[in-house]
């Protein structure tokens, strides 16, 4: 008998592979398809080309980052890590004993008053703005 | 509360397998084989299905909208014009697909595949049934979590890989908007952890005595507007943005690459539907004549109609505006409705530390005039500013043929 634990995953990993093998099925159904003839394929070094309205692209394509993008990725880091602190409390919290459960709710109450000040900072400091 | 009686799951079908492959002689390896061969059939029916639903939505999508533009949408093939989505696949399938030579080739291949396979993977744990296709895990709502997060990478892959100005702009942009609003689709779903008390789908349902969206108007306003944006629907479809970036990421896409990277942002919303439904709506709950598979399904076109509906009606939103619709107004929202949940989960639990159904009722008495209060009052802070327009001028050439007399 399979442990109960690693036959509900090995499921969803039969899943995930299946989930990989259909959408890479039909690329290669696609690719078949145009090695028998039946759908066209004539490169040609136009239609080839990147998409530039018309134009030819001109300088560097992979363009870089700007700025803001970093700010935002940080504060997503730390907000992300705090909902991840934030999901084992929510699961658990309506099971504790009512005092206990005060307890861990103010600690909680601190926590993310911390994490609200440093969004109030975040804020104030201009880094949600968009420009 | 009753369900239709021939529903396939994983463990139904493992047991069919196993007396099936017990009677052949299979002996000690019956087992195992049995899981393999159940596993793979329950997924490929599951995938399968979600195609076809895919299919039949894009149908939906186009009736709809022609509808809610005063024309008649796709009404040739079929009756209807239910199988136009069989000839548009048809047609992408039997189109040049072209790489652009400049194009990263494996990262242009294996995006679509990237895309499609974690909107697949959320399938896996929505309890459709008693429980899910594939049995229940228990950290359901954590998985949905996480693989949503594959998400933006892909998309950023699908922008990196075609080497186009327009694409990596619409990818950048989307990489950057997917993980503000997984902060608020976050803490949306806390609120419901906290009435539920579990991470597990299947309890989740089974504690909506009263629909969370009830109990919780706020959270279901925050987990709705993040989920919106999580699929790039309009109003926050900066990802494609099709009048300033061409296409988006999509731009260098062509024949069954496009088709692939359509059905995952297709298959979006009907997954996203799924999610809210089991979240918010009460899942499979229902009164009794109508079995819960029935009600789930339409608990989901109810959902997928307000997402046409959200479609149809609001423009798109400026990429500042999006931004900061997540971060300063939902992120907010979203903590002020975990308090508001976590206190008065702490005032009306009993003993046992389960919430009543009357009490529930009393909370969301308070919460729906505490969301409307709210929502009502940001309104008014944020509605009070207007748009900075310049004072219209009139055009010197505007009196150019009066200036005679």
């Amino acid at each position: 008998m399979l442990d109960e634990y690693f036959r509900q995953y090995g499921v969803i990993a039969i899943f995930a592979a299946l989930a990989v093998a259909v959408p890479a099925g039909m690329l290669i159904i696609s690719w078949l398809l145009s090695v028998l003839k039946i759908r066209p394929n004539n490169p040609s070094t136009v239609k080839n080309s990147i998409y530039e309205c018309g134009f030819e692209t001109i300088t560097e394509r992979w363009s870089n980052f700007n700025f803001r993008y970093y700010s935002i990725a940080l504060l997503f880091v730390i907000f992300d890590v705090e909902v991840v602190f934030l999901f084992p409390w929510a699961a658990s919290f309506g099971t504790m004993s009512v005092q206990f459960g005060a307890y861990v709710f103010i600690e909680m109450a601190i926590f993310i008053g911390i994490l609200i000040l440093g969004w109030l900072y975040a804020w104030k400091k201009g880094s949600l703005e968009w420009s | 509360m009753n369900y239709l009686p021939g529903f396939i799951d994983f463990y139904t079908l493992y047991d069919f397998c196993l007396t099936l492959f017990q009677n052949f002689g299979f002996g000690d390896n019956a087992e195992w084989l049995s899981y393999l061969t159940a596993g793979v059939i329950i997924s490929f029916i599951v995938i399968n299905l979600m195609i076809l639903s895919t299919a039949f939505y894009t149908w939906f999508e186009r009736r709809v909208l022609g509808r809610f533009q005063v024309r008649r949408g796709p009404n040739r093939n079929g009756p209807f014009g239910i199988f136009q989505p069989f000839a548009d696949v048809v047609k992408l399938i039997m189109k040049e697909d072209t790489i652009p030579t400049e194009a990263d080739r494996p990262v242009f291949t294996l995006a679509p595949i990237a895309l499609v396979a974690p909107t697949l993977l959320i399938m896996t744990v929505i309890p459709m049934g008693e429980s899910s296709f594939l049995g229940s895990l228990n950290i359901g709502i954590l998985f949905i979590v996480g693989v949503t997060s594959v998400n933006s990478i892909a998309i950023f892959m699908a922008g990196w890989g075609s080497r186009n100005k327009y694409a990596i702009l619409g990818s950048m942009r989307g990489a950057a908007m997917l993980i503000s609003y997984e902060i608020p689709m976050a803490l949306g779903i806390t609120s419901v952890l906290l009435m539920s008390g579990s991470l597990a789908m299947t309890s989740i349902v089974s504690s909506q005595d009263i629909w969370f969206i009830v109990v919780m108007p706020l959270g279901f306003f925050v987990f709705m507007a993040a989920a919106t944006a999580e699929i790039s629907r309009t109003p926050f479809d900066q990802i494609e943005a099709e009048s300033e970036l061409g296409s988006g990421y999509n731009t260098e896409f062509s024949g069954i690459k496009f088709a692939i990277l359509f059905l995952a942002e297709f298959m979006a919303p009907i997954v996203t539907a799924a999610v809210v439904a089991t979240l918010f709506l009460g899942g499979t709950k229902g009164f009794d004549p109508i079995p819960g598979q029935i009600w789930f399904v339409l608990k989901m076109f109810v959902v997928i109609f307000v997402l046409l509906w959200f479609r149809a009606t609001w423009p798109r939103l400026r990429v500042d505006q999006i931004m900061g619709f997540a971060w300063k107004g939902l992120f907010g929202l979203g903590i002020l409705n975990i308090f508001i949940v976590a206190i008065e989960i702490m005032i009306f639990r009993t003993e046992e530390g389960t919430v009543g159904t009357s009490n529930m009722l009393i909370m969301s008495a308070i919460n729906w005039v505490i969301a409307v209060v709210t929502l009502l009052t940001l309104m008014r802070i944020y509605g009070q500013k207007k748009l900075e327009r310049p004072i219209p001028v009139p055009s010197p050439l505007a009196n150019m043929g009066v200036e005679a007399d």
